[in-house]
């Protein structure tokens, strides 16, 4: 068998049933390998969004995602899409061609060192050297990518090692890294501190963040809140946890999050953070917290707790483990006056009218309806910008999920995030929501969504500006608009219908509402030009 | 304030790079580093000196046990541990020079190992402090060249670092 085949063998082993790619001259034997196997292989049209379709594959379907690129650009253009999974967590395996290894150094043509170059973006790393090897590392690979905190593992394969033959195909190993032994099980005397604290402190708060994701540990978290009866906040990795009509949750926290949310990790006498890593877009000034407040730190990498914030009780271990030891052995319930001062706050908030603009549709009111509308399991992917923070704050998640790029804050990422999300649960309404900018980032891959033929939904919020950047100098650089007006965009309109995507824009609250009705309705992809005031600000 | 820290890596190539790469994105300042291989063919040891705080000693810490390579990270106390530096110092022994040069050596426990007719060239290995006095003395006599090693160390007593599995 030839490591090519191998290769695909180790996929198919580890249960893989979609991978996501773009192929290119060292990567070749591997492809054709691939043709004969199984796996669907889904065609981006950019490698990058091959990094955020197996992204939002991963997020969708718990297991890692997997995508292909060959060498030298193929590898280079991963680079921002395994950045962005490695900053949120997500578990990649991403395999690149490389060229011959007699010609490694030699500046060939398409060679990059992309072991090297995404060094600082990936948990793990291989350049495989020998074939033999590949049955181990592929093993290796997976099994980083998802245990401990999960994140993007890379494996660069020379072409000569893809074509060579190994004697016998063995996957039956056991994983053994010396220097790689995530703990688990949290410290049950950390555990009982932490117990202890809550029964003297007056006014606790969760703030839940994306590894609660990461540890499938929903439903540990909510028994432990309904439990002690502790109001949440979340961050943007961690919108979804609880559903945010659930009276304990308070919406997100941070320089774009809500007031009840921010108000009430500011009145706070205990915090406990649940894998969040507390950013500085969720907490600008950590130490503050931890000045008025005891802080409680879960997490299952140690090198986050103390990193931003200081924590009084640490705890090192599984999410799902950890919250179902406090669940179980915590039996006081946090002070009724405390909860209802922070849930009557949030009633108040939820009640402030929205106006509807003259001409334009108003991002607020339209991502509440939309998500009124959408079935309760519907993924709502939303892109970077003013478009985030309308979403963050207003689509109103149930049992569905939210997924954004949280720490890298990637333009472009929601439509190949959502093309790997509808594949990994076909039968979910999957939304994607961007900006004018962010759309113009990935438009391209309206032809992987036509190829795939995928009953994708695509909204982008038309305001002709990079907003975001826009607010930004309004209030940091005195109203000078430099390079954020988006002139020559095309009609959008136009372009999904050159597509074959049906398409319509829509300039009022109205007609959006209508329209949502119809891209609901409507069973394949469809896209929905809002047209939006370019003043319009994100709060 | 300087640490010492002593890292055990897997003895692969790109390690290194790897352990490097991580101190300059963290913005951890190296003093020195020096790696070898240990008694295991398959593990070396990396000795880090670092300039910095408790914060930065932590982070490091827990940064380098998060490199899937590193296998023991310890950071060792200053009173607990043997360090030594090496260096190879040639120094001009122009003018009737030789003779003070060579009671310099002799005193401070350098060894000579190069005699030309203008120079003599010291090995000596000792701590850091040590190593600065005798470049202090020597340097009036005219040093050319100097090469130091980045500082190695061992804990004091019989205690080791070992490769230890964490906790599953």
């Amino acid at each position: 068998m030839t490591g090519a085949l191998a290769m695909v063998k180790c996929l198919e082993q580890e249960g893989v049933r979609i991978a996501f790619g773009y192929p290119g001259a060292a990567i070749c034997p591997f492809y054709d390998a691939l043709i004969d196997s199984g796996i669907h292989h889904v065609l981006v049209r950019t490698e990058q969004n091959a990094a955020h379709a197996a992204s939002g594959y991963a997020r969708i379907s718990g297991v890692p995602g997997v995508c292909i690129a060959t060498s030298g650009p193929g590898a280079t253009n991963l680079l921002t899409g395994i950045a962005s999974a490695y900053m949120d967590s997500i578990p990649l395996v991403v395999i690149t061609g490389q060229v011959r290894s007699d010609l490694l150094g030699r500046d060939v043509f398409q060679e990059a060192d992309i072991t090297g170059a995404a060094e600082p973006f990936t948990k793990h790393s291989y350049l495989v050297k020998r074939a033999g090897d590949i049955p181990r590392i592929f093993k290796e690979a997976f099994h980083i990518a998802s245990t401990g905190r999960p994140g993007p593992v890379l494996i660069d394969i020379p072409i000569d090692v893809q074509k060579t033959e190994i004697p016998d195909f063995d996957y039956n190993i056991p994983v053994d890294i010396i220097g790689y032994k995530p703990r688990s099980l949290g410290n049950s005397l950390q555990i009982k501190k932490v117990i202890e604290a809550l029964k003297e402190c007056h006014r606790p708060i969760l703030c839940a963040g994306g590894g609660v994701f990461s540890a499938k540990a929903l439903d540990e978290l909510r028994g432990f809140v309904e439990k002690c009866e502790i109001p949440v906040i979340c961050t943007m990795m961690g919108i979804g946890l609880l559903p945010s009509d659930h009276p304990l949750n308070l919406g997100m926290l941070g320089s774009h999050g809500c007031v009840p949310a921010n108000k009430a990790i500011r009145d706070a006498d205990l915090v406990i953070l649940a894998g969040a890593r507390v950013g500085d877009r969720a907490v600008a000034s950590p130490g503050q917290v931890a000045e008025r407040a005891v802080v409680v730190h879960i997490d299952i990498d140690p090198a986050e707790i103390g990193k931003n914030m200081p924590a009084h009780i640490p705890i090192v271990g599984d999410l799902r483990l950890v919250l179902s030891e406090l669940s179980k052995n915590c039996d006081w319930k946090a002070p009724a006056e405390w909860v209802e001062q922070v849930t009557d706050r949030k009633a108040r908030y939820s009640k402030v009218e929205i106006h509807a603009i003259e001409g334009y549709v108003e991002p607020k009111s339209f991502m509440r309806t939309l998500s009124r509308k959408m079935e309760s399991d519907a993924v709502l992917c939303a892109d970077v910008g003013q478009n985030q923070i309308w979403s963050a704050n207003n689509f109103a998640v149930r049992d569905g999920r939210f997924l954004t790029s949280g720490g890298m804050g990637t333009m472009g990422y929601s439509i190949p995030c959502a093309v790997g999300a509808k594949l990994a649960s076909p039968k979910r309404q999957v939304c994607a929501v961007c900006g004018d900018g962010s759309f113009q980032m990935s438009m391209m891959e309206l032809g992987t969504v036509c190829q795939e033929g995928l009953d994708l939904k695509i909204v982008i919020m038309h305001n002709t500006r990079l907003g975001m950047v826009r607010e930004l100098q309004d209030r940091l650089y005195s109203c000078r608009h430099s390079a954020v007006y988006l002139d020559g965009s095309p009609d959008f309109v136009a372009v999904a219908k050159a597509y074959g995507i049906p398409a319509v824009a829509v300039s009022s609250n109205e007609e959006a509402e209508s329209a949502i009705d119809d891209m609901l309705k409507n069973d394949g992809p469809f896209l929905m030009v809002c047209r939006i005031s370019p003043d319009y600000p994100s709060l | 304030m300087k640490y010492t820290m002593s890292v055990l890596v897997e003895n692969h190539a790109g390690v290194l790079s790897k352990v490097s790469g991580l101190f300059s994105r963290r913005g951890f300042n190296i003093d020195s580093l020096a790696v070898g291989i240990t008694e295991d063919p398959s593990i070396s040891r990396m000795t880090i000196v670092v300039e910095g705080d408790e914060y930065i000693v932590e982070q490091l810490e827990k940064q380098l046990n998060k490199l899937i390579p590193v296998i023991k990270v310890k950071a060792l106390e200053p009173n607990e541990t043997i360090a030594r530096t090496l260096s190879l110092i040639k120094v001009s022994t122009g003018k009737g020079k030789r003779e003070d040069v060579m009671r310099i050596s002799e005193l401070m426990g350098a060894r000579i190992v190069d005699v030309t007719g203008s120079t003599l060239t010291l090995e000596f290995s000792d701590t850091a402090d040590r190593t600065e006095t005798l470049e202090n003395l020597l340097r009036p006599y005219g040093i050319k060249e100097i090469v130091r090693t980045g500082i190695i160390a061992l804990e004091k007593g019989p205690n080791a670092t070992r490769p230890s599995k964490r906790p599953q």
